[in-house]
Parts: C-alpha cells; sequence; structure tokens
C-alpha cells in the first residue's frame, strides 16, 4: 500500500515538473507583473486595474481567442521582478508579458526579454531611460511613455513663464528620479538656468526626516524642484511647511499627484500653483479621458479618485497587446514574429491621444503640462496648462546626438 | 561519507539510510526529467539559498549563536565578484581572472564574518541577534549610499560566471550541477565537522560554555573559528547567487531577505544539516506558488500562515515534524504485531 502511495505522488511530482503546460489552441495566456507587495503594493494594485479595464473593453477575447491572464508579483526589486517573470515565461508558458512597474526592475527584464525571443514583453509603468534607448531588446515593447518624456516642457515654462532662473532640486536616490531630473534640467539649462551640483539633494526611499535637508537648502534660488513619490513627497511638504519655507516648488511626474493632494493639513494650501508634467492630467476635459474616469470609477469602486498614471500605463500597454493580437488573428505559432511586426507598427487612440512608437519601440505621445489648482468642490487637482504634442524619447533631437547628453545621473546635466 | 568510511576502514555503506540513497538518486536525476524552470528557478534556487542558510544552520544548531549577518556576509562576497570581476554597469569592474576573483571573494567574506564574530561572541542569545541584525542593516544602508565601490541604489548588473570547458555555467543544467556539487560538499563537511573534535567541542560550549573555559577550552576563540568557518560557507553560496541573479543590489542584502533566511533555517529545522535544504525547498515552492493557490494581493499571507503552523505545531521545523510522523508510524508498527499475537 505504502509503495503505491509513494507511485502515486511520484506521478503527480513528475507531471508538476514536466513544464509548462501547453495553451490550447483557443486562448492566448497573458502575463501580467506588478508590485503587489512591498513599498509600491499600493500602485501595483492600480496597475492591475489598468490591466484588467483593457481586458474587460475586448471582453478577454482578442483576434479570436480567449485571453487567460495570469499574474505575477514583484517587490519593485530587480532580482524579485526577474524570479517573477521567468516563472510567467518558462513555468506558466505566457507568450505575451505586460510588465514591470518600476524602474530598475525594466532594465533587468529587458536583458531577460533577450534570452526569450519568442515571448513578447510589453513594459507596464517603468519608465527608466535605458529599457528602450541604449542596448534595447528586440522582444521589449513600450507603449507608456519614460520618466524624461514626461518633463516635456516643464522646464521651458518654469523658465519662460514663472522666470525661475536658478533651482534646487530634491529628489530620491535610483533610476527613475535621475530620469526625471534629467528631463527637466535638460532644456531649463539649455536655456541659460542654473542648478549646481551643491545644491541637488538625493535622499534614500522612505527618508522620513528632511530637517537636515531643509537646513541646508539655499536661499538664493528662485525655486525647488522635487521629485519626490508617495509619502516621501507628503512627509517633505509637510515638514517643510512647517519650517517657514517659502520657495515655490516645481514638482515631478509622481509628487503632486492624487495620492499626495488628497493627503489633509495646511500642506494643501501651500502647493496650489505647482507647476508639473506627466503623461495624465486629472480635469482634462478631452470625453476620451472623462470616458475612461468614468469607466474606472465604475468598474472599481474601491479604487482611486481617478486612475493614477500606473493604471493608465499598464491600460495602454494591455490595450496594445490585445490590438495587435486581433490585427494577427491570434496566432502566435510562429513565436509571435509577425505579432511582434505588427506591434511596432500599431498606432492607436488612448484616452490621452494617439501613440505610436519609434525604432527602438519607445512610445512617442502627448505629454501634460500641469498646474495644481483648487476645484470647485475645495479638492486640489492638477489642471491642464498645456498639451505637449507627440513627445519622443530623444526630446526633439536625433538619436545620436541624444546619446552625447550621457546616460542620466546625479550629475547629468552638469548645469552652472 | 564514503571518504569517512575508508578511514575508518571497514565499509560503512550498509548503514545509509536508503531514503538518503533515494534521494541522492532523485538529486543526481532531477534535470533528466524537470523542466528548465525547475532545474534552475526551483532546484538550484533552492540549493543556493539552502547553503546560506546552511551557514547560520551551523552556527546555530552546533554554536548556539543566531547570526542574522550570514546573508550579509554572502552579499559581501556577491558584491566583491562585480566588483573585482566584470560587470556591465560601468562603475568598478577591476576585471580579475574568475577564478581570482571567486577566491578572493570568498576568503573576504569568511574573514568579514570572522570579524563579525569577534565582536558578537561575548553576547548570548537575543544580543547575537540584535548585533549581528544591526551589522546587517548597516551593510545594506552602507552599500545603498555608497557610490564610489557598491554603486548606490542601483548596483551591480552583468555579472556572469566563466565559460569553462566548453559549457556556460549560467545554463539551467550546469549550474544546477555546479550548485548540487558546493552544497553536497559543505553538507557532508558540516556533517564531518559536526563530530570532530573541533565540532563536538563547539557543541560543548553551546551546552555550557562555562565549564568548558574551566577546563582550558578557549571559548572565544572556538567560537570565532565556527564563524570563519560559516563565513566560508555562505561565502561560498553568495558567488553562486549573484550568478544566480546575474546582478547583486541592496535590495539583494535587505533586512526582508536576511528574514528570509532566519525563516528557512528556522522552519527547516536547526538540528541536522538537511534541515536548511528542506526550509529552502518549501520556501522557494510557495514564493513561486503561493501566488497560484490565491490568486489576488494575498498571496503572502498563505506564505505567512504556512510557516507559522509549520512553527506552531513543530518548534524544531519540518524536519522535526518528519521525525514525530516516523516515531508515531514506528511506535505503531511495534505495537500492533505485539497486540495481534495474542499472547
Amino acid at each position: 500500500m505504502i509503495t503505491d502511495k509513494r507511485t502515486v505522488i511520484a506521478a503527480a511530482v513528475a507531471a508538476m515538473l514536466a513544464g509548462p503546460a501547453m495553451a490550447q489552441d483557443d486562448s492566448v495566456k497573458m502575463g501580467a507583473l506588478a508590485t503587489l507587495e512591498g513599498a509600491f503594493t499600493v500602485l501595483g494594485e492600480d496597475s492591475m486595474r489598468g490591466v484588467r479595464m483593457a481586458l474587460e473593453e475586448f471582453k478577454y477575447t482578442a483576434g479570436g481567442k480567449k485571453i487567460e491572464l495570469i499574474t505575477g508579483s514583484s517587490d519593485a526589486s530587480p532580482d524579485s521582478a526577474i524570479r517573477a517573470t521567468r516563472k510567467l515565461v518558462e513555468q506558466d508558458g505566457v507568450q505575451v508579458l505586460v510588465g514591470p512597474l518600476s524602474g530598475s526592475e525594466g532594465l533587468a527584464v529587458k536583458d531577460y526579454a533577450k534570452t526569450q525571443p519568442n515571448v513578447t514583453f510589453l513594459n507596464g509603468s517603468s519608465a527608466a531611460q535605458d529599457t528602450t534607448l541604449r542596448d534595447p531588446a528586440e522582444n521589449f515593447f513600450r507603449f507608456g511613455t519614460e520618466g524624461a518624456q514626461w518633463m516635456a516642457g516643464l522646464g521651458e515654462y518654469v523658465y519662460k513663464e514663472k522666470g525661475y532662473r536658478s533651482i534646487a532640486v530634491l529628489a530620491e536616490d535610483y533610476s527613475f528620479p535621475y530620469t526625471q531630473v534629467f528631463g527637466f534640467l535638460e532644456p531649463f539649462c539649455r536655456l541659460g538656468g542654473e542648478a549646481p551640483a551643491d545644491a541637488r539633494f538625493w535622499v534614500p526611499i522612505g527618508n522620513k526626516d528632511y530637517s537636515s535637508v531643509i537646513a541646508a537648502l539655499p536661499d538664493d534660488v528662485d525655486a525647488i524642484y522635487v521629485a519626490l513619490g508617495g509619502a516621501d513627497a507628503v512627509n517633505f511638504l509637510t515638514q517643510y511647511e512647517q519650517a517657514g519655507g517659502d520657495l515655490p516648488l516645481v514638482g515631478g511626474s509622481i509628487t503632486v499627484d492624487q495620492t499626495v493632494l488628497g493627503s489633509k493639513g495646511r500642506t494643501r494650501d501651500f502647493v496650489i500653483g505647482t507647476p508639473s508634467a506627466g503623461p495624465i492630467s486629472d480635469t482634462w476635459d478631452d470625453p476620451k479621458w472623462q470616458a475612461f474616469v468614468e469607466a474606472y470609477k465604475t468598474q472599481f469602486p474601491d479604487g482611486f479618485p481617478s486612475p493614477s498614471l500606473f493604471a493608465h500605463a499598464y491600460y495602454i500597454n494591455t490595450k496594445a497587446a490585445l490590438l495587435a493580437l486581433d490585427e494577427v488573428g491570434g496566432d502566435l505559432s510562429d513565436g509571435g514574429k509577425k505579432y511582434r511586426e505588427v506591434l511596432s507598427n500599431l498606432s492607436f487612440e488612448t484616452p490621452t491621444g494617439m501613440v505610436k512608437l519609434d525604432e527602438r519601440r519607445n512610445a512617442i505621445a502627448d505629454i501634460f503640462l500641469t498646474e495644481v489648482s483648487e476645484g470647485p468642490d475645495g479638492n486640489l487637482l492638477n489642471k491642464t496648462i498645456k498639451v505637449i504634442p507627440e513627445v519622443s524619447q530623444t526630446l526633439g533631437v536625433s538619436y545620436d546626438e541624444f546619446l552625447k547628453y550621457g546616460p542620466v545621473s546625479r550629475e547629468n546635466p552638469k548645469c552652472g | 561519507m564514503a571518504d569517512l568510511s575508508l578511514i575508518a576502514g571497514k565499509s560503512r555503506l550498509p548503514n545509509i539510510h536508503p531514503a538518503a540513497l533515494v534521494a541522492a538518486v532523485f538529486l543526481l536525476f532531477y534535470p533528466a526529467f524537470a523542466s528548465n524552470f525547475f532545474i534552475f528557478q526551483v532546484g538550484a534556487y533552492t540549493l543556493v539559498l539552502g547553503t546560506i542558510a546552511l551557514s547560520l544552520m551551523m552556527l546555530a544548531g552546533y554554536g548556539g549563536m543566531v547570526s542574522l549577518s550570514q546573508l550579509t556576509v554572502a552579499g559581501l562576497a556577491g558584491y566583491l565578484m562585480a566588483i573585482l570581476g566584470e560587470n556591465s554597469v560601468g562603475v568598478m569592474g577591476l576585471g580579475w581572472p574568475w577564478w581570482l576573483t571567486a577566491l578572493t571573494a570568498i576568503l573576504a567574506a569568511s574573514v568579514f564574518s570572522a570579524l563579525i564574530g569577534a565582536i558578537s561572541v561575548r553576547t548570548e542569545g537575543i544580543y547575537t541577534i540584535m548585533i549581528t541584525l544591526a551589522i546587517a542593516v548597516a551593510f545594506f544602508y552602507f552599500v545603498r549610499q555608497n557610490y564610489v565601490i557598491f554603486n548606490g541604489f542601483t548596483g551591480y548588473a552583468g555579472v556572469e560566471p566563466p565559460v569553462l570547458f566548453g559549457i556556460y555555467w549560467r545554463d539551467p543544467t550546469p549550474f544546477y550541477y555546479l550548485s548540487l556539487a558546493v552544497a553536497a560538499f559543505f553538507f557532508f563537511a558540516v556533517l564531518y565537522g559536526a563530530r570532530s573534535t573541533f565540532g563536538l567541542s563547539l557543541q560543548a560550549i553551546r551546552d555550557n560554555p562555562r565549564r568548558m573555559r574551566a577546563i582550558g577550552y578557549d571559548v572565544t576563540l572556538h567560537r570565532i573559528f565556527a564563524y570563519w568557518l560559516a563565513g566560508l560557507i555562505a561565502g561560498t553560496a553568495g558567488v553562486l547567487m549573484v550568478w544566480f541573479n546575474g546582478r547583486i543590489s541592496p535590495g539583494s542584502v535587505g533586512v526582508d531577505i536576511v528574514i528570509d533566511i532566519l525563516v528557512i533555517a528556522v522552519v527547516g529545522g536547526m538540528r541536522h544539516p538537511i534541515g536548511p535544504f528542506i526550509g529552502a525547498l518549501a520556501f522557494v515552492l510557495l514564493e513561486n506558488f503561493a501566488i497560484d493557490l490565491i490568486d489576488r494581493e494575498r498571496f503572502n499571507t498563505v506564505i505567512g500562515l504556512a510557516f507559522l503552523l509549520v512553527v506552531l505545531f513543530s518548534p524544531d521545523g519540518l524536519l522535526g515534524l518528519w521525525m514525530r510522523i516516523k516515531n508515531a508510524l514506528k511506535l505503531k508498527r511495534r505495537t500492533l504485531p505485539e497486540s495481534g499475537g495474542g499472547q
């Protein structure tokens, strides 16, 4: 009897070990990877809402095939992103993968993509520059834009309209804020603005006490550029206000978003008038955006008051994956070669305007210049100032010219 | 084990438990029937994590010193591989030959471990845990904020094992056998070492340091030497870890991973060197497949509950659970024929 049981267990184990179950002919396996654990859990959950919105829109079918969604989770570290990706691809056998969420994860997944030429990877909301700019992978696509693109127009705006000439920088110390600072300072410095290296402050993610930074902030600058996210932004703004700081602010894409503006307290009045830029704008009155917000609210009553840029980015990438599947009739039998060709040439209407890809498979799309203002019911909102059309990754110059700017870092650009 | 019996002068092969033989054969032929995912991400990763946890088990089980900085030691070896060898980030990367890099990394890690030992061995119990935890946290923040040597938050990528004998050692099957060889070597070394003079005196020190000191043993030196040995194990596993991931960053040596290693050792069982490997297997399987059991945002709860149940019902971990079941079965089998005998 005991041997019988052992045989059964052995057989079960062998069956489990035997590798990815092949997808049935009438379905396509799609993976979605986001941070469902760790510091960015809330953002990861909103990303998954974006994926489900797109799938819901297509009723979970594309190109005549049923879409089977398999989710994976990382904790925003590249190691965990790779482990989750490997599981989705090698064990679950997904043919199309959407993700990851965070900057450094994207760089790691891009490297992994090169070892899996038959799987198609679409970026989630990961916004580091080098995921597509330098040494890109043939099968990695980014239909959402990246951190430097998100800053388009902000540098010119604060130089010309606001009249700022010298700026201090406060940002978190990793690849995504580097990309944002670069995108903001590059045009600002080219016009003649200054942001000396000793007026740039880099803090670790999750920093709670900003008193030493606030004390060290120079008085002779016109404004402070702040690229902090979530709780970090709230902590800094509160402490700066309490310390009696009165310099005007300029915000990164996730510094004055809904998660920060929704917080209570006197910080609220203090941030009114802060200019920022990003891939979405809460109050854009375009009917397509309004419809998107409505759909989000109906489908996810427990979500944010308005979809975050993470939900937006995952939505767009998932939708691109489904549109291309429709076009090839769900046929991935050639290892997805035809499918990726369709993706490369895909251009479609999103809630925030048309999107298409450049030759390194990075999106060219519209960016929104916004300013924090008080809404009719006393809520703080990002008011659209201007839409910058068709922002490319090389920010208007040629690819070779753009490479000369060098990779993003704490000292790039030098600027005074 | 075979070497041991040769020295002893008589064959001890019949003493080997059949289960151990089955396990050995299974491990050797595992890549023949498993998929690449199961060979690499489950098999090899279990062996690497298990080896790091083995160094903790050795210190805690035989020496009574629960050190939370074993992952830090492994992490230092991993970082040194990227700094002294080659990486694709463009910071440091001195380009030493791989064997020199690996040797230096392992030795430096073991010296680092001995230093940690020198600082912490005069403490006991919870204070050892506190000191080693403090070292682990300090190391984490140091590598995150140091850009000149450790490249800060980004860390290093593109750290590759060498191509040797025409084999690319990061391919699933070769890497699996490499990890298996390292794990098996240290497993038997710990097993053998536990019965050596040093191992026995270490266990005696664990049980009664004052008496050992009174009969003339240098307690401190024994403990520091144990840390050095554990550093060799953790350092070697650290080299494998960085080859496995291809990268290392502060996130790889963070406090959560430090705790993971402790969880692996505790859940597996601290009594026998096989414990950490059982714990690592349970950990890797749960980490990979819990999200399929409960497909929502709650899968970490499943992982936590599973470990909680193990520790609650068996303080000796999975190993203790297995022993208890075995004993219960033996007892049953022994009692059954007697009662059936009908005297």
